[in-house]
């Protein structure tokens, strides 16, 4: 049970506090309404890159970091397809310094070039670190256009090529703040050794006065159901083949969700699951295989990819995985069996209760999912999936037409290909 | 309401660790609890410390402890991870260069059931050979893989240089999967997994009952009938040679390099710490301020002080962009040159020891991290005292006495430099 208050300021932030009185320390979280879903299909990337651009400087404290650290708080933040989510950890004592900084970034930013030049450089080392230069790391920058044709989940958040991040222009940098960047598309969260009137006062002293700025209003292409199988066969200079098939599946927030979410450890979650007793240890298919999902607000993906072992064809070895979905498709799953998957969501939560600021992440991602009420919720939604939801949603989930497939084919005569040309 | 003035702040005054108490037992098993938290659950490591170090068959200890789970005289390895998984518990086994651990974390409802698992596990393993055989097949590929990483490629490089054909230093190859054999599994599982080789470290909801538990269960007929000895190494300073693995293809290089050093073990470890937090131990670091933040050369670079068993070292490692990558490793240099021959400016330095102060505190989140703190100094011998010098060197070391240490301790020329891709 994660307890919490809430409020909302004038100008429509919405401030979420979590007294958490075991530990010395707050942290302050600030999710954003914007992903990369919410960018042009021809400036991707960018609410990524933005978000570099967020430690360069706001109007009235020319360097984010340097003060923080002075009082010896901590960091970072992450850019999904859905959100944009920046957490500081530090000190409770130094509270209000968060608010000072937080606060002034929400008001406006310094627009430094300098800062747009470097952040560019940075962003496409990590473009290259972590796409380019990795086996495998290209996958989701093919797999993604091949399973989403309308929606802007076609794009990766590090964007589709290079060349989006390079030609990042500061009037545009200043247009995506306006329309993402103010309090109504925000939600804070402050946990800690913390009192909620505190937070109230600090609140409204730092945040209370900056513009409630135009609410966005989403409106995104959404993906039309598939019609029939898509295949894609990709050669890479990769020591090892390796299969990825993706299914679409309902969103985040229906019921759907958490079938397909049980589904997953039933099919993948540690060594007592279907595909790792079936394909790596007994039949020895694959040398690793993992299903999961892509925990995405609209309708995402199913995913299951798999490394076959040497000397077994790509072929076959999808054929082995098909024979799993089949299996659970016409088979009720065990009453064990889904408790025991059950079970584990269930102590995960409670474990992950130990954490700070995974708390208050949390609170904030389920406040933007409709109410973080439902963070405490959660475990019996999963609880509430029967033996025949489990068989329905198999039935739905793994359909031929539904799939979408790609072979990645070990091939050392194939060239490095920089993804800009 | 100023938005240009930062707000007042204040210094962490107070940092208290959870103590571990100790419990022990007639077989030689050492306990120690770490008792806080408000959930029903613990976290429960049992810790060996890696033996009998022989370069002929340098996977055994890895490849017992990966497999401790995959079968007892008992139980089958699905009906083992049926079992775990059914309370909804966790089991995990971590190798590093000194030391092999299985840890379960579990609800205090559950442990009456999880534990006589992890009981057969420890004391009846039998690295059935059909597991031993997937095994050896999926780390070969996983090698495979690793092997096309640059960041990887450099690490091994690295560590070669530096600690040659110990278990610090050794380079696995496939071949040696192969030449794993289950006799030596069984022989190595026998010597290293011995209550006299445990430790027991219960973090969390730490209660009566399941200290009682852990006592009958490992505390009482667990023997000890077998010879051990406790790797040890001695090394010193190698050559300082530039090691270059070219990739034609590369889009980024790997840059490691650094030179052995002192652990923490050593009077001056806690004022390198300092010195390496200043360095590119954070953030707001030099090395992060002027290769990342101000040349954007990479997407992070970092520093850090390694403390081992036998040994400790130093290195810094980035992925820069491979066309800028002699430009990134003279940048390293001149940071290095930097800390030298000027002293830190008085208000970096106290940036850096509110930062310090800030992340030790920070680190303390649970009684996890209260049995990590523990860890560091038990293996080493050293006392919690060692915390108390730590937070002291933090508060009130000099800028002059970080400028002796780089100088001691930093010296470009002689360290082991690792290139992985193109310069």
């Amino acid at each position: 049970m994660v307890n919490f208050n809430r409020f909302t300021l004038e100008n429509g932030l919405r401030v979420l506090v979590h007294e958490d009185h075991t530990t010395p320390m707050a942290v302050v979280n600030i999710l954003y309404d914007v992903g990369a879903r919410d960018e042009s299909p021809d400036q991707t990337g960018f609410a990524h890159l933005f978000e570099h651009l967020m430690f360069g400087g706001s109007v009235n404290i020319p360097v984010y970091d340097e003060p923080l650290q002075r009082v010896g708080g901590e960091n970072n933040a992450f850019t999904s397809n859905d959100i944009t989510n920046y957490y500081i950890t530090l000190p409770a004592v130094n509270l209000e310094t968060a608010f000072w900084l937080e606060s002034d970034r929400m008001l406006n930013l310094a627009f430094s070039e300098k800062s747009l030049e470097v952040q560019r450089n940075v962003v496409s080392e990590e473009f290259k670190q972590r796409y380019l230069n990795q086996p495998y790391g290209d996958v989701w920058l093919k797999l993604r256009p091949l399973a989403y044709k309308k929606h802007p989940y076609q794009w990766a958040t590090i964007g589709k090529n290079l060349s989006h991040i390079e030609d990042a222009r500061i009037e545009d940098v200043k247009a995506f703040f306006r329309k993402h960047y103010n309090p109504q598309n925000a939600i804070m969260v402050v946990g800690g050794n913390v009192q909620t009137e505190e937070v109230r006062e600090l609140a409204e002293k730092w945040f209370g006065s900056i513009p409630a700025g135009e609410k966005y209003s989403r409106s995104l292409p959404q993906e039309p159901e598939l019609k029939e199988e898509r295949r894609a066969v990709v050669k890479a200079n990769v020591p090892v083949d390796a299969i990825y098939m993706v299914f679409h599946m309902p969103a985040r927030t229906d019921k759907g969700f958490y079938e397909c979410d049980l589904i997953s450890d039933i099919l993948s979650r540690g060594q007592s699951s279907r595909m790792f007793i079936n394909l790596v240890r007994e039949q020895k298919l694959f040398s690793e295989i993992h299903a999961y999902h892509t925990n995405s607000l609209d309708p995402g993906l199913f995913v299951i990819e798999g490394k076959p072992v040497q000397g077994v064809a790509l072929e076959q070895a999808e054929a082995a995985i098909w024979q799993q979905l089949e299996q659970l498709k016409t088979e009720k799953v065990a009453t064990d069996e889904l408790e025991k998957v059950k079970n584990k969501v269930e102590s995960t939560m409670v474990f992950g209760q130990m954490s700070l600021l995974e708390k208050a992440m949390n609170l904030a991602f389920f406040e933007l999912l409709g109410g973080a009420e439902k963070l405490n919720e959660e475990v019996s939604r999963y609880f509430a999936v029967t033996e025949n939801d489990i068989l329905e949603r198999a039935k739905s989930l793994f359909r031929k037409e539904n799939a979408t497939t790609m072979y990645y084919v070990a091939d050392a005569a194939e060239q490095v290909n920089l993804a800009d040309k | 309401m100023n938005r240009l003035e930062a707000p007042a702040f204040g210094q962490v005054e107070h940092i208290e660790l959870i103590k571990a108490e100790p419990v022990s037992f007639a077989n030689g098993l050492k306990l120690f609890v770490i008792n806080g938290g408000e959930q029903e659950l613990v976290r429960i490591e049992f810790i060996f410390k890696n033996v009998n170090w022989n370069v002929a068959k340098p996977l055994q200890a890895y490849a017992v402890n990966s497999m401790i789970s995959d079968g007892t005289s008992q139980y089958t390895a699905s009906q083992i991870a049926e079992r775990i998984d059914y309370y909804g518990a966790f089991i995990q086994t971590e190798y590093n260069y000194d030391m092999a651990s299985v840890t379960i974390h579990s609800l205090n409802k559950h442990l009456a059931s999880i534990l006589p698992i992890v009981k057969s596990l420890l004391t009846d393993s039998i690295f059935p050979e059909e597991e031993l055989e997937t095994f050896k097949r999926n780390q070969k590929q996983k090698l495979s893989v690793s092997l096309e990483k640059n960041d990887v490629v450099s690490r091994r490089t690295f560590n070669r240089a530096l600690f040659g054909d110990t278990i610090y230093g050794y380079t696995v190859t496939a071949t040696d999967y192969d030449q794993i054999a289950r006799a030596d599994l069984i022989k190595y599982f026998r010597e290293a997994y011995q209550p006299a080789n445990c430790t027991v470290i219960l973090a969390g909801r730490a209660t009566e009952e399941a200290i009682s538990l852990i006592s009958n269960h490992f505390g009482e007929d667990w023997t000890t009938d077998q010879g051990f000895t406790v790797n040890t190494f001695e090394f010193s300073r190698t050559a300082g040679l530039e090691r270059y693995v070219e990739k034609p293809q590369a889009l980024q290089s790997a840059i490691r390099v650094g030179q052995t050093c002192v652990n923490r073990q050593h009077p001056d470890f806690p004022a390198l710490q300092v010195l390496n937090t200043v360095l590119g131990g954070y953030f707001g670091s030099r090395l992060m301020a002027n290769i990342r933040e101000d040349k954007g050369y990479t997407y992070g670079i970092g520093s850090a002080l390694v403390s081992l068993q036998n040994a400790g070292y130093f290195f810094i490692a980035s992925d820069v962009g491979a066309e800028v990558c002699s430009a990134a490793v003279s940048e390293i240099e001149k940071e290095i040159k930097l800390l030298r021959e000027q002293p830190v400016p008085a208000e970096e330095l106290d940036l850096v020891r509110n930062y310090m102060m800030g992340s030790l505190l920070g680190s303390l989140e649970n009684a996890f991290s209260h049995a990590d703190k523990f860890k560091n100094i038990y293996f080493l011998g050293l006392g919690y005292d060692y915390y108390d010098t730590y937070i002291n060197t933090v508060r009130t070391i000099t800028s002059e006495r970080l400028q002796e240490l780089a100088n001691k301790y930093l010296d470009f020329d002689s360290f082991e430099k690792v290139i992985v891709g193109k310069k």
